[in-house]
């Protein structure tokens, strides 16, 4: 009996080791196949010079150029709306049927596929507003399509403060404010950077925002405004695979593309969760 | 003047700081505190004692109004602080709390270096000046006793002490900010005896210069530390008096059996 419960455990257990570990070996192969064929044509040149010869040549600085913009263009947009009412829902707002409601409406938000965010984009900046494709329209959709995510981990960072600190706080005469910059915020600002990770991430991945908002097919200069187009690594990547002027020839070009993008996702990881340490070790726990 | 203020020590008449008058208190339409008559004098100590839900804690956060953070709460009555009303519209109730310092059952320190935790309440009061704040903060540690323990490690997580001087600094932490009364809800519970002991002499030293109301369920600790205790049983305040009366010779037949151990 004794055994055959142990047997039971063992293979039970094992079954969720596999599992996991084919899951973590998934993603080194994903990472390996696209390293040994991007990373070939990884080269000075390929980071920091214009596309060539129909894209088959030269490099993809613009498009780095251009990511790099949206990412920081839309997380200057969102991450102070998305922490701020972050903070007003959890901190202000008392339970009550308009927060239930308004919960539920960003998980919605957070729902919605991304090209739907692309047509709105599309509809309010760029036309609506007069942006044209532009930086400043692409930021502001990827913005939103941020929001979301950044809202809920405010929320739950603010979330995981224990109460008895903030009856702390009130009691040698805090006003709500100021234990909430003193006292709340230091505390659940390490796990607000979380959102702000996940977020960077999904936008610097994102196509179908930046598709009719910003992106451009081939522009062999920066942009020198927000209201200027620009290429942004993803379209660039779909571009070289499915409309380029030779895919065959295009194709390594292509898989160097992906790897600078999975690059340019690990170090803002790396960076963000240093920057989480570093800010966690200020409050002192 | 001279005389008088001598006249007043002959005759020991003590000075009413806090009183309420017909004090109610519901939770939504739960009736937690029952028209509550009740004093405290100036520099002396006054138990809680009762049952658990009987209503000391929400009776104790009546005073510096802590109740208001709590939904659904409903308050009247007359509760004063030197013959003030504290609910008055006119009452700002941040600068209430700082006359009215509390300390809690469980010690709740920020996350934040001794040095800073002590600071705090100085520092949201709009106070800059960083030669008073260590000298305040020197001299708060001094009186909650933790002085001698962390003077060389102020910069030192408040995380990293141990329960009982985690206590100590809440309390260090509430006199920073020189309140004139000191609420107390069973600040020993959560600790080990020696903490405890240590708690209670600070508390026979603190009420010389401020007026301390502590909840206990500790009746030895009400015998030791206070100079008045106050019986509550389910929201109703059944007897107030002298520690020594109270304990010794009890008018309700309540109080009794409470203090006698046969309920509650
Ligand atoms: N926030 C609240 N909402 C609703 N009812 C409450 C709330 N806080 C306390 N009560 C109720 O009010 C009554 C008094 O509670 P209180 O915490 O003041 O009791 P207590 O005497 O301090 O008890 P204990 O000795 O267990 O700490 C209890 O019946 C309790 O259930
Ligand atoms: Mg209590």
């Amino acid at each position: 009996m004794k055994s055959k419960k142990r047997f039971y455990e063992f293979l039970v257990f094992n079954i969720f080791r596999i599992i996991s570990f084919l899951v973590v070996g998934l993603l080194f192969v994903i990472l390996f196949f696209i390293s040994i064929r991007g990373i070939g044509v990884i080269n000075w040149e390929f980071l920091t010079s214009m596309p060539k010869e129909g894209m088959t040549q030269g490099g993809i600085f613009p498009a780095i150029v251009g990511t790099f913009c949206l990412m920081v263009g839309s997380m200057l947009f969102a991450f102070p709306i998305g922490v701020l009412s972050g903070i007003y829902t959890n901190e202000y707002l008392k339970e009550s049927r308009f927060k239930s409601f308004l919960r539920s409406m960003t998980n919605n938000l957070a729902g919605i596929p991304s090209i739907v965010f692309g047509l709105f984009g599309m509809a309010l900046f760029v036309n609506k507003l007069h942006f044209g494709d532009s930086l400043i329209a692409g930021s502001l959709t990827l913005g939103l399509l941020a929001l979301p995510v950044i809202i809920r981990t405010t929320e739950e960072a603010l979330k995981t403060v224990d109460m008895s600190l903030r009856t702390g706080s009130y009691a040698l005469g805090a006003t709500k404010l100021q234990t909430i910059r003193r006292v709340v915020f230091p505390i659940a600002f390490p796990n607000i950077l979380t959102g702000l990770i996940l977020s960077m991430g999904r936008v610097s991945g994102e196509t179908a925002p930046i598709l009719f908002t910003v992106a451009a097919y081939f522009l062999p200069k920066l942009p020198q405004s927000i209201f200027d187009q620009a290429m942004a690594l993803p379209y660039h990547l779909y571009v070289l695979t499915t409309s380029g002027t030779n895919m065959e020839e295009s194709r390594p070009m292509a898989y160097g593309t992906a790897f600078v993008l999975i690059m340019i996702v690990l170090i803002f990881n790396l960076l963000a969760n240093w920057l989480r340490r570093y800010f966690g070790k200020k409050v002192k726990m | 003047m001279k005389d008088k203020s001598k006249e007043v020590e002959v005759e020991q008449k003590p000075t009413v700081i806090i009183e309420t008058k017909t004090a109610n208190l519901f939770y939504g339409s739960f009736h937690a505190l029952k028209n509550i008559d009740f004093e405290a004098y100036q520099n002396t100590v006054t138990a809680l004692i009762g049952p658990s839900g009987c209503g000391k804690s929400t009776f104790l956060r009546l005073f510096n109004r802590m109740n208001d953070l709590i939904d659904h709460v409903n308050i009247s009555g007359k509760i004063l602080l030197n013959n003030k009303n504290i609910y008055d519209k006119s009452i700002d109730v941040d600068e209430l709390r700082k006359k009215v310092g509390m300390v809690f059952q469980k010690p709740n320190p920020f996350p934040k270096s001794i040095f800073e935790n002590v600071a705090y309440g100085l520092r949201v009061n709009g106070i800059s000046d960083s030669g008073y704040i260590e000298e305040k903060v020197k001299t708060s540690l001094q009186q909650a006793a933790l002085w001698n323990e962390v003077k060389d490690n102020l910069k030192k997580s408040a995380y990293e002490l141990s329960g009982g001087q985690q206590q100590r600094l809440c309390i260090a932490r509430a006199l920073a900010v020189e309140p004139e009364v000191l609420l107390m809800d069973e600040p020993a519970s959560a600790l080990d005896p020696i903490s405890t002991s240590h708690i209670e002499e600070l508390i026979f030293e603190l009420k010389k210069q401020y007026t301390i109301i502590i909840v206990t369920h500790n009746m030895q600790q009400a015998g030791r530390v206070s100079d008045y205790t106050s019986f509550f049983y389910m929201g109703d305040l059944i007897e107030h008096g002298s520690t020594k009366q109270i304990f010794t010779s009890p008018k309700d037949v309540k109080t009794q059996n409470y203090i006698t151990g046969r309920f509650g």
